[in-house]
């Protein structure tokens, strides 16, 4: 097991707001890593932080963010430009707009390829087929020559997938990829990555707030609350030994049939992400926490349960 | 694509046919022009048979249809001041204000793209204030005055250019300029806008996680999005360079359509009259046409339409 991309100590701001707070965390080769937890917890600028993506009035700071062994934290705009697309891909949230509506898909899954590995017009377009085959859209010579507006959501996605995989990536980093889907394209598309994951042996960065997708598909968790990761495990030990207050939380929002009685109420979690400023001290979930104590508010220690389990809790058993 | 032009055609058609009624009401509400024509020493029987040899005794509906049956064919009718045929007195006149519209036009694009494509990759930023400073400082200047203040600086005093008349391309580069400065402003703010609004959106986010060169970023992604309005602007610009260059085809001696309208209103001679107005109000539709076509042509979701 070899680790691909290798974040350690992360921080993120923008200006009075600590959106990430020491977050590390491994994605190996060939494995799919989830980055799990509420909306506006920090997930997409982590994501945004690892392709030099960040927004220009954000602030990063980091202890190490590795890829493939190499630093990429001090690589210039131009270095990190060579890497992104090429061997770190990345899809997003919204396909519907995620597409330049004045371009032609063959045009832009043609692009990247040139752009990375120069050729003809005609070896990049051979190529974007063969990938629009390979994410299972049929007549692929004619979904090139068609606009985005012509096609529906699940298909833009698949697009976009193809064409994140035109210079076979090591690394493909999906921003909650199926969020904006029909349920029924939402599991397409969610088997679609596995399979290509073990065609391609891709490694995969996962973004969700939804339980379901994670069981579905990760290897490794991350559950990331208000900027800090404060649960780390491979998949098995995280649903079945949550240890986070907020983790359990989580999961107990998610009805399991035979588990959750039908009368039983199903849990949820009260109050709001808190917003942090630099300043912040202590648990960040301890005003939405039942098990608070009044010293959940000094710093906390992370505790390591197994080599790959973890977690940032002080009274969790 | 065939039926957004058949449907802008017919819109283009009905505009022309409500101008041409305009046009020939108002000439007639300006007063009786029989009197006008005849000129202030006319006696009433003098003013009689000028009524009757211009046709101005029939009924109004008649000489209507009469003037649009002919209009229809090219036939503008005899100018009353410059004793010419209508048509003529146009054909002639076109060329200038044609050459003067389009060396503004470009003078202006060349000018207010790129300051405005700088301007929104540095929102917010010195350059960018100081960009948008200068450009309002461009509107609030009175074009006969620019056009003063070129004459006397490039004309009389480096002598880098003639300061009047048609004789050379020469000739339009200081006309050119004037008619540029008012329409810069606007084409250089609606380019920073929707360059802007390309900027942040979310293909623009997929173009950079795709690893592509600034350039090919701005240029191809964000300017072709951008580029809309700007040409819908563009048009409307072009067609106040073509109509309203009355005051600089004045100050630069050009004899263009500006100055046939202008001389033709305060004479009264309202066959020329009409006809410039039906003329202007043509290219008007022409260059709306022309930028509703060219928009189709750069977002394929108008063509679908
Ligand atoms: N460009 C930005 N400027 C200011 N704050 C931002 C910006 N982008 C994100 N944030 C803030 O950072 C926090 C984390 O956002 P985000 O990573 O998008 O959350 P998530 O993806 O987990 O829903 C949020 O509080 C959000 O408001
Ligand atoms: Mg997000």
């Amino acid at each position: 097991m070899t680790a691909l991309l290798e974040v350690a100590d992360l921080h993120i701001g923008f200006g009075g707001l600590a959106a990430v707070r020491g977050a590390s965390f491994t994605v190996n080769k060939g494995e799919t890593h989830c980055l799990v937890g509420e909306s506006g917890c920090g997930k997409s600028v982590t994501a945004l932080a690892m392709m030099g993506l960040l927004p220009a009035n954000a602030e990063r700071r980091t202890a190490a963010l590795r890829f493939d062994g190499q630093d990429i934290a001090g690589l210039s705009e131009r270095e990190m430009s060579r890497l992104r697309g090429d061997r770190i891909a990345m899809i997003f949230q919204e396909p519907m707009t995620s597409l330049n509506p004045a371009y032609t898909v063959g045009s832009q899954m043609g692009e990247v390829y040139r752009r990375h590995r120069g050729g003809t017009r005609q070896a990049a377009l051979d190529r974007a087929a063969e990938l629009l085959e390979r994410v299972r859209i049929t007549s692929p010579g004619m979904r090139l020559g068609q606009f985005p507006h012509q096609l529906s959501g699940g298909l833009r996605q698949r697009v976009m997938i193809a064409m994140a995989l035109m210079c076979e990536p090591e690394l493909l980093i999906a921003d909650e990829p199926t969020t904006a889907l029909d349920v029924t394209v939402q599991a397409q598309i969610l088997r679609l990555l596995a399979d290509l994951q073990t065609e391609l042996g891709l490694a995969i960065l996962m973004i969700t707030h939804d339980l379901g997708i994670v069981a579905r598909t990760a290897h490794r968790v991350s559950v990331m609350y208000a900027g800090e990761i404060v649960e780390t495990a491979p998949v098995f030990p995280l649903f079945a030994e949550p240890r986070h207050p907020y983790t359990r939380g989580l999961l107990s929002c998610v009805p399991v049939p035979g588990k959750v009685g039908r009368d039983e109420p199903l849990g949820s979690i009260r109050g709001t992400v808190p917003r942090i400023g630099p300043n912040f001290a202590g648990c960040a979930f301890r005003d939405r926490c039942d098990l608070a104590r009044p010293d959940c508010s000094s710093p906390v220690v992370r505790h390591t349960l197994a080599s790959e389990h973890s977690y940032l809790c002080q009274i969790a058993p | 694509m065939l039926h957004l032009l058949i449907r802008r055609l017919a819109v283009a058609f009905l505009v022309c046919i409500t101008v041409l009624t305009f046009a020939f009401a108002l000439t007639r509400l300006s007063g009786d022009l029989a009197i006008s024509i005849a000129g202030p020493s006319a006696t009433a029987a003098d003013i009689e048979v000028v009524r009757k040899a211009y046709g101005l005794d029939r009924p109004v509906v008649e000489q209507f249809f009469d003037w649009v049956g002919r209009a229809a064919v090219g036939d503008f009718g005899q100018s009353y001041f410059y004793k010419e045929r209508v048509s003529k007195l146009i054909v002639d006149r076109l060329p200038v204000t044609m050459t003067l519209g389009l060396v503004g036009l470009g003078i202006a694009l060349l000018v207010a793209l790129p300051l405005g494509v700088v301007s929104a990759l540095n929102e917010g930023r010195v350059i960018d204030r100081v960009i948008s400073l200068v450009a309002l400082l461009g509107q609030a200047m009175p074009s006969f005055w620019l056009g003063l203040i070129l004459m006397v600086t490039l004309g009389l005093k480096l002598g880098w250019l003639p300061i009047s008349g048609t004789g050379s391309w020469e000739h339009f580069v200081m006309p050119g300029i004037v008619l540029a400065f008012s329409a810069i402003p606007a084409l250089m703010r609606l380019t920073r806008s929707g360059m802007i609004d390309a900027m942040n959106a979310d293909y623009i986010r997929t173009a950079r996680a795709k690893g592509l060169s600034r350039t090919s970023i701005v240029l191809k992604h964000a300017a072709r999005n951008a580029a809309m309005p700007v040409v819908s602007i563009a048009a409307v610009q072009l067609g106040f360079m073509l109509g309203g260059s009355i005051v600089i085809e004045t100050v630069f001696a050009l004899h263009g359509v500006g100055f046939l309208a202008w001389e033709s209103i305060s004479k009264n001679d309202f066959p020329t009259v009409q006809a410039v107005v039906l003329m202007l109000a043509i290219i008007y539709t022409l260059l709306t046409l022309g930028a509703d076509l060219l928009n189709a042509l750069l977002d394929p979701r108008l063509r679908a339409q």
